[in-house]
């Protein structure tokens, strides 16, 4: 890869060297942001990293917060063309846009909701030609609209989370999802929030600067690693 | 989404404005609030404020033959398309007297559809907006007519779902992809204070341009030593979001924090206010009352 096409974030995450294999194989990557400072940013940015021309790299992207048409344009002016990925089947987008999963029990069926979701990355991934599989990278934007489609139900959307991160020990895939801090910070048990934190291996907050608004400088993203080494 | 302040009703002037704005320019308008009959609201509209042009005919006649040759172009138009019309259309304007109201005709058209959330649920406000929004659909040709959904104060107490959280968040994520596939807009206006902090975060996260409304107290004279025109001023306007549709690059404005005044009592008028450069040892300056001082620069935000 290009050294002078990288930023101190590829460096921070180990993509500024080699994008084969890539380097957040079998890993989840949380990224956090608030209302005044959007991390959205970070997203787009690995989504491009992970359909590098330099890469085999398929990435499956659930959206419950744009349309496809927003990232198809904010990505063209970073130079990645999501139009041609998904024709060349190294782009899946899934929009989840008007999903709503049914209240209940229902929500448990295999008809609809968060399960068939599961089910549809799996068979996607499933599908993928075998020496694909460790290079698959899923990405959600954003957790908070997921618990939303879930009618609140939170447990739901972790138990959905496990899943996923079955996914990176038995096909090797990344799982890297955005959700928004502040809404779990005023919880008086931010359960679900601690969870997906705690299933984090990388964790990349967006925040505000201390001080205020800057018309060149727009936030701070501190990086926090957390490995479990398990022998 | 506009968040209100129970101390003073400043959300209804950016409401009448967004509303009365529509309705001249053409537009088709669904109004809900929670208000048993919604329509009543519709006689409290301003009427689009009289033109600067109407001012500058009443310039020197010898003055004008001095004007350079772009200007000298505005002998060709007829004397009655220079007030703000033209083939009996108005053209885009934010300002409107508050003094006179929306003409009749304006109001009693049939592009209006009120809805009263007292007693609806959210899924017929839901199928409602739905409807209303059918006859803007987005395509790639060009806009031929376009919509927009004003809905008051939308978690109020006399609303029959305003304990349902989560559905309350489920519609106006419904409306948002709604009102992202067709030609049209949408303002919501909330009282924070009626939601619990993490839902009220999940609203704002929800909004695409997020601004909230404060009411200035009277006779506050640490304000009032603070602040030039203090005594013009009913509330502050608060930006703290911006939409970003299809671009990642936030839009950083000149200023966040807006003085509303009421000009003369019959105009709307939004004016900059700079904060003064805050210490960085001291925290986090976002939000905070520093010292201020308003601009000598009037602007009008677009709406």
């Amino acid at each position: 890869m290009n050294q002078r096409s990288s930023n101190l974030l590829d460096e921070a995450l180990g993509l500024d060297q080699v994008i084969e294999p890539w380097p957040l194989r079998g890993r989840v990557v949380a990224i956090e942001d608030q209302v005044e400072t959007s991390g959205s940013f970070v997203l787009h940015h690995l989504l491009k990293r992970s359909l590098s021309p330099n890469s085999s790299n398929v990435t499956i992207f659930i959206a419950f917060s744009q349309p496809f048409s927003h990232y198809d344009r904010i990505l063209r002016k970073l130079g990645c063309n999501l139009v041609s990925q998904r024709d060349n089947s190294r782009f899946f987008f899934f929009d989840m846009l008007k999903l709503q999963c049914p209240d209940g029990d229902e929500g448990i069926t295999p008809e609809g909701g968060l399960i068939a979701l599961y089910g549809k990355i799996h068979k996607t991934i499933s599908a993928l030609p075998e020496i694909s599989w460790k290079n698959v990278s899923i990405i959600i934007d954003d957790l908070s609209l997921m618990e939303v489609a879930a009618n609140g139900s939170s447990d739901y959307v972790l138990d959905f989370l496990h899943y996923c991160r079955t996914l990176t020990s038995e096909f090797d895939c990344s799982l890297i999802t955005l959700n928004h801090e502040d809404i779990y910070s005023s919880e008086d048990r931010p359960t679900f929030f601690i969870q997906m934190e705690y299933l984090a291996d990388i964790l990349i907050k967006a925040e505000p600067l201390a001080t205020g608004l800057a018309t060149d400088v727009h936030g701070q993203v501190p990086k926090c690693y957390s490995c479990f080494i398990v022998g | 989404m506009v968040m209100e302040d129970a101390e003073a009703p400043h959300h209804m002037l950016l409401l009448r404005n967004f509303m009365a704005q529509g309705l001249v320019l053409g537009q088709h308008l669904l109004y809900s609030s929670p208000a048993r009959d919604p329509r009543g609201f519709l006689g409290t509209l301003p009427s689009p404020a009289a033109s600067k042009d109407d001012k500058s005919r009443e310039r020197d006649p010898d003055q004008e033959k001095g004007l350079r040759i772009a200007w000298q172009y505005k002998k060709y138009f007829g004397e009655n398309q220079l007030d703000g019309q033209r083939d009996g259309k108005h053209e885009y304007s934010n300002e409107f007297d508050l003094r006179k109201p929306l003409e009749r005709h304006f109001i009693n058209g049939p592009r209006i559809d009120c809805v009263s959330i007292q007693d609806s649920d959210l899924s017929t406000l839901r199928d409602r907006c739905a409807t209303f929004l059918s006859q803007f659909p987005r395509n790639d040709g060009s806009i031929s007519c376009a919509g927009r959904i004003a809905i008051q104060s939308f978690c109020a107490p006399q609303c029959a779902y305003s304990n349902m959280e989560w559905d309350m968040l489920s519609f106006i994520r419904s409306l948002k992809s709604m009102v992202r596939s067709s030609n049209s807009v949408a303002i919501v206006t909330f009282p924070p204070s009626l939601l619990s902090p993490s839902f009220c975060k999940r609203w704002q996260h929800m909004a695409d341009t997020l601004l909230s409304v404060k009411a200035i107290q009277d006779e506050d004279k640490e304000l009032a030593q603070l602040l030039t025109g203090y005594q013009d001023m009913v509330g502050f306007l608060n930006v703290h979001k911006v939409a970003r549709i299809n671009t990642q690059v936030p839009v950083i404005l000149e200023a966040t924090t807006f003085s509303i005044k009421l000009q003369k009592r019959r105009y709307l008028v939004l004016e900059c206010l700079n904060q003064a450069p805050v210490d960085g040892s001291s925290g986090t300056s976002y939000g905070t009352s520093g010292g201020c001082s308003s601009s000598s620069k009037t602007g009008n935000l677009d709406f």
